[in-house]
């Protein structure tokens, strides 16, 4: 029997349930092995290499080395794991999160100074999308 | 006997802590939030617990994906901060009460409560920095605390039907500690805010007002409500705010005492990502 997801239609928004843990834990465990200095080094030395120990898939990878946040997230990983390659990379979690919306972290933060993203036009799949922000 | 003295809420952003730790709180962008815990500071300082319970989230930091507790209770003597990929923070080492931690643990798991008992776990930005907002920068933290870390990362976290009622076991529990201990139950994290995907960025300030409103007055009408409008109108990280139903199911109205007095509420938009939220609840 199928399980109630009753979070798919949010738009823009994936929700991390068993389901996309169970299809990102090798992506997820990764990202987590960045938490320590060395393996910080070794990854930044030869990206591929280092993925290459993990058992993810190339849809994973391509997804890291590209640092495309909603491509990781597609294929299984946390935003809080996914945090760790842009800690390793240097940047703030702000300029990781505008990288997913299409804005500029400069766009990103007036809209966040100006209140945030409206909930407006943003309840629903389908629904226009607010132009207010 | 132990009891609860009041309960606190507050916001957890990683940001807010390293403003604080970076010498940045009197700047224009920081100084309002600061400002907004000017009087919880004083307040904590007239009225300093024995011991905090303190309810918070671990944000893949102790917690990998190895093993997911939905509720864990720190039972070690004491708590490391953290090394989230930037060194850890440069705030006490957290004092911990084994004693009244394991009495909660035997207390609630007989309860019908399935808690993890954890004797070794690092501390996060989830637990440190509501410690810095309500006491500064001390060389040492005031009192001991109990980290009792809830899942919110992976999906279904607890409802918030069975976080308020959790609280009123752990109110149970205290109040059968054979110690004349003062705690303060915390509750952490919120209010809106989305950290991922093209939604990113969303704050909903009429739902965080209604949810402190209703917090204080309906807190089983609040722990109604189900996840999904959580994450519609919050933001999937939004889901946070179950964890203060832990703390306001702890206080004495919800077992039939007298309602509590507000001491303090404070909401403020944007720290970071997210909206901060703040309310102090003093039992009477």
């Amino acid at each position: 029997m199928a399980l109630d997801k009753p979070y798919l239609d949010v738009p823009g928004t994936t929700i991390f349930d068993a389901d996309q843990s169970r299809k990102g834990y090798h992506l997820n465990q990764f990202c987590m092995s960045l938490m320590k200095a060395e393996n910080r080094e070794t990854f930044k030395r030869d990206e591929r290499a280092y993925l290459d120990q993990w058992p993810m898939t190339e849809e994973q990878k391509q997804g890291v080395l590209t640092r495309d946040l909603n491509r990781c997230i597609a294929a299984g990983g946390n935003i809080y794991f996914l945090a760790k390659i842009g800690a390793t990379d240097g940047k703030s979690f702000q300029y990781m999160a505008a990288s997913m919306t299409g804005m500029t972290q400069e766009q990103y933060a007036a809209m966040m100074l100006a209140g945030g993203r409206s909930p407006d036009g943003n309840r629903f799949i389908g629904e226009q999308r607010g132009e207010k922000n | 006997m132990a009891r609860i003295t009041a309960s606190v809420y507050t916001s957890h952003v990683p940001a807010i802590g390293a403003a604080l730790d970076l010498g940045k709180s009197q700047e224009p962008y920081w100084q309002p939030v600061f400002q907004g815990y000017e009087p919880s500071k004083q307040w904590m300082a007239d009225n300093t617990p024995d011991v905090i319970f303190l309810v918070y989230n671990d944000h893949a930091t102790a917690f990998s994906l190895e093993m997911i507790p939905t509720f864990a209770i720190g039972t070690a003597a004491q708590f490391q901060p953290a090394d989230e990929g930037w060194g850890p923070r440069p705030v006490p080492v957290v004092q911990g009460h084994p004693e009244l931690a394991a009495h909660i643990a035997q207390s609630v798991i007989q309860d019908d409560f399935d808690l993890t008992i954890v004797n070794k776990m690092d501390v996060d930005h989830g637990l440190t920095v509501p410690l810095s907002l309500m006491f500064g920068q001390p060389q040492a933290w005031p009192c001991p605390v109990i980290p009792f870390a809830v899942n919110v990362v992976q999906y279904p976290v607890p409802s918030g039907r069975r976080c308020f009622m959790l609280g009123q076991a752990i109110r149970r529990a205290i109040d059968s500690f054979d110690q004349p201990l003062k705690v303060q139950i915390w509750g952490t994290g919120g209010m809106s805010h989305q950290l991922q995907g093209p939604r990113a960025g969303l704050i909903n300030q009429p739902f965080d007002n209604a949810f402190l409103d209703r917090l204080i007055a309906d807190p089983a009408g609040q722990a109604a409500v189900p996840h999904i409008d959580y994450v519609r109108e919050a933001g999937s990280e939004g889901i946070e705010l179950v964890m203060w139903l832990i703390a306001r199911g702890a206080m004495a109205d919800v077992a039939g005492g007298p309602a509590p007095t507000v001491k303090h509420r404070f909401y403020h938009v944007p720290a970071s990502n997210t909206a901060v939220g703040h309310l102090i609840l003093e039992n009477n």
